[in-house]
């Protein structure tokens, strides 16, 4: 059965001007993680707003727990948990507070909720900081609170919105940690992210988004099979530059991606190709100044799936639209 | 309906918690109508003939008071406003809580804080030699009058947080309106000084009416300010009550629809 249902998503913003989605589709199935990927202003957060009934979309429907989110949001709201990119919850009042009044919000009593928020700071070791104010915590804790909240009354599912952006390494790993637990626990859980290590690590299927639309979707090994899994990667000097395009594109067999010293392409064998790029070169007389294997990021997702890296829809106060390459 | 209370209930118990847990927010809201009482109180005072027994402070009060409450439209838009920017009013958007219990628990606690802020400023009046006249009956109407003028100018500030989004705009909106709407009045000056068109204004404008009825109420004569023989300076009861119940006949049911269809 599918949890979560979103079909032709169509979405505009300043009367059609900016076009956030356009003609987004996706399901998620009960009981497994969607990573929904791409970069900034690619229309991931639109896509929650909308299936977490905070946003109506201009055309297509959606449906959540089986429930249509346009005609009956509330119902809805009952079925599901959202945690955001910033941590939407009152920065004045403590951690316990903000657990306490959210769960009066779900209509537990008094007693109730003050038991399941401490059992959530309990859970995701905020015991500790339960009694301070949220603007004293760390990136990583504000996080773990934001999905605390959501949490309240266990919801089957889960929307979280770039959870670890913006968390340093070791926010990242425990955030992993956390969601990787609720998973178990047999949630079903839409996830938005940049980062295709994150999806990699948490989703059981993958969809690409670009532009407002599915561009690809897929297990992450399907995925990185059409990326061709590893990428080499090779700096030299400009002059040898040519030369190791050669070498470098017979290896692949692939599209190379050339820089102003570094030529890459996904390959397949890993270590092998390394090898032989090795030898190719020492044959050639060229000395790389640096050369390696690259896991592909998603701009090698991007390029493979696109043609072009990964692009950053800046919306800007103007209204105009611009598109900048992501570093 | 009895959920709607209590997640409004919820809403409101948080503002609380939010004073208790930074009471430098209580110190802030009081400090400044504390400040204008001493002001206005020693500045103009002394130079201000009022013809009052009592002095210029029996007059200012009631200003003061009208003020204060005046600016819960800035403040609820403001704090309306914040909680839009940090994400706060989406999370609650997607609880399943009751349609408009959200902005319901706003306009209720910051009622509340007035009461507080009300009393402060009346025992800072007090020091000062403001003395109402008119025994206790009259005196807590003056006061539920101010409550209930803050609580209708609440609402249009949760319109006013809803439409304009961004807290810093809000402030100045805000005060665009509050300023003049309490400065073109007969809150502390008499208005017989102000070309005949602002008169006109001076004397229909609800900060007006609000002051004089307050003034009435607690045993004033009813003449500062009041140039004519115009309705509203005749009926200053009638006409802030008949204000107060305009406003929330349109504002209240405006800004729930706003809440409810808003989205960016």
């Amino acid at each position: 059965m599918k949890s979560v249902i979103a079909e032709n998503l169509v979405k505009t913003y300043r009367k059609g001007e900016v076009k956030a989605l356009d003609g987004l589709s996706l399901d998620v199935e009960e009981g497994t993680v969607l990573g929904v990927l791409g970069p900034n202003g690619a229309g991931k957060t639109t896509t929650v707003r909308i299936l977490a009934t905070l946003l109506k979309p201009d055309s297509g429907h959606a449906t959540v727990a089986g429930i249509d989110v346009i005609k009956h949001p509330d119902k809805v709201r009952e079925q599901i948990g959202l945690s955001g990119q910033y941590a939407a919850v009152d920065e004045t009042l403590t951690g316990w507070d903000n657990l306490v009044m959210f769960g009066r919000l779900y209509h537990l009593g008094r007693q109730s909720a003050i038991d399941r928020a401490n059992e959530l700071l309990e859970r995701f070791e905020l015991t500790e900081a339960a009694r301070r104010p949220i603007k004293t915590y760390s990136g990583g804790m504000r996080r773990r609170l934001d999905l605390a909240a959501s949490l309240i009354v266990k919801p089957k599912i889960l929307f979280l919105d770039e959870p670890t952006t913006g968390l340093d390494p070791r926010g990242r790993q425990d955030m992993w940690g956390v969601i990787q637990e609720l998973v178990k626990g047999g949630v079903t859980l839409l996830l938005t992210t940049q980062y295709l290590e994150e999806a990699d690590q948490l989703a059981d299927e993958i969809a690409v988004i670009d532009r407002g639309t599915v561009i690809a979707r897929g297990t992450s090994d399907s995925l990185k099979k059409q990326v061709g899994g590893e990428r080499l990667e090779i700096t030299v000097e400009p002059a040898d530059l040519d030369k190791v395009n050669e070498i470098v594109a017979k290896i692949s067999g692939h599209a190379t991606h050339v820089d102003l010293r570094t030529v890459s392409a996904p390959v397949l064998h890993g270590s092998k190709d390394l090898m032989e790029a090795l030898r190719a070169m020492d044959e050639a007389k060229i000395h790389p100044l640096d050369i390696g294997l690259k896991r592909p990021s998603l701009d090698d997702v991007f390029l493979s799936l696109t043609g072009h890296v990964a692009e950053e829809t800046v919306v800007e106060p103007a209204g105009k639209k611009k598109r900048g390459a992501k570093k | 309906m009895n959920n709607a209370i209590h997640d409004a209930m919820v809403i409101t118990k948080r503002q609380l918690l939010q004073l208790a847990r930074v009471p430098e927010l209580l110190v802030f809201s009081t400090i400044q109508p504390v400040m204008f009482v001493l002001l206005f109180r020693f500045v103009f005072g002394g130079s201000i003939d009022s013809g009052q027994p009592g002095g210029y402070v029996q007059l200012l009060m009631p200003g003061i008071f009208v003020q204060t409450v005046a600016f819960t439209l800035a403040s609820t838009a403001i704090g309306l406003a914040e909680d839009m920017k940090k994400g706060l009013i989406d999370r609650f958007r997607s609880l399943p809580i009751s349609r408009g219990a959200v902005i319901i628990g706003r306009t209720f606690g910051d009622a509340l804080l007035n009461i507080l802020v009300l009393v402060v400023m009346a025992l800072a009046g007090y020091a000062v030699g403001w003395r109402p006249t008119s025994g206790i009956v009259q005196t807590s109407l003056a006061f539920l009058f101010l409550f209930m003028f803050g609580y209708a100018l609440s609402w249009i500030g949760i319109l006013v947080g809803l439409s304009v989004k961004e807290a810093r705009t809000v402030q100045s909106v805000g005060f665009l309106v509050t300023f003049p709407l309490t400065f073109l009045s007969n809150a502390f000056a008499p208005t017989t000084g102000m070309p005949r068109a602002l008169q006109y204004f001076a004397e229909w404008n609800p900060v007006s009416t609000m002051v004089a009825a307050c003034r009435q109420l607690f045993g004033l004569k009813n003449e500062f300010g009041a140039t004519a023989n115009s309705w509203p300076s005749q009926h200053p009861l009638e006409t802030s009550l008949l204000y107060m119940v305009i406003l929330m006949a349109i504002f209240i049911p405006l800004s729930i629809r706003k809440y409810k269809n808003y989205s960016n």
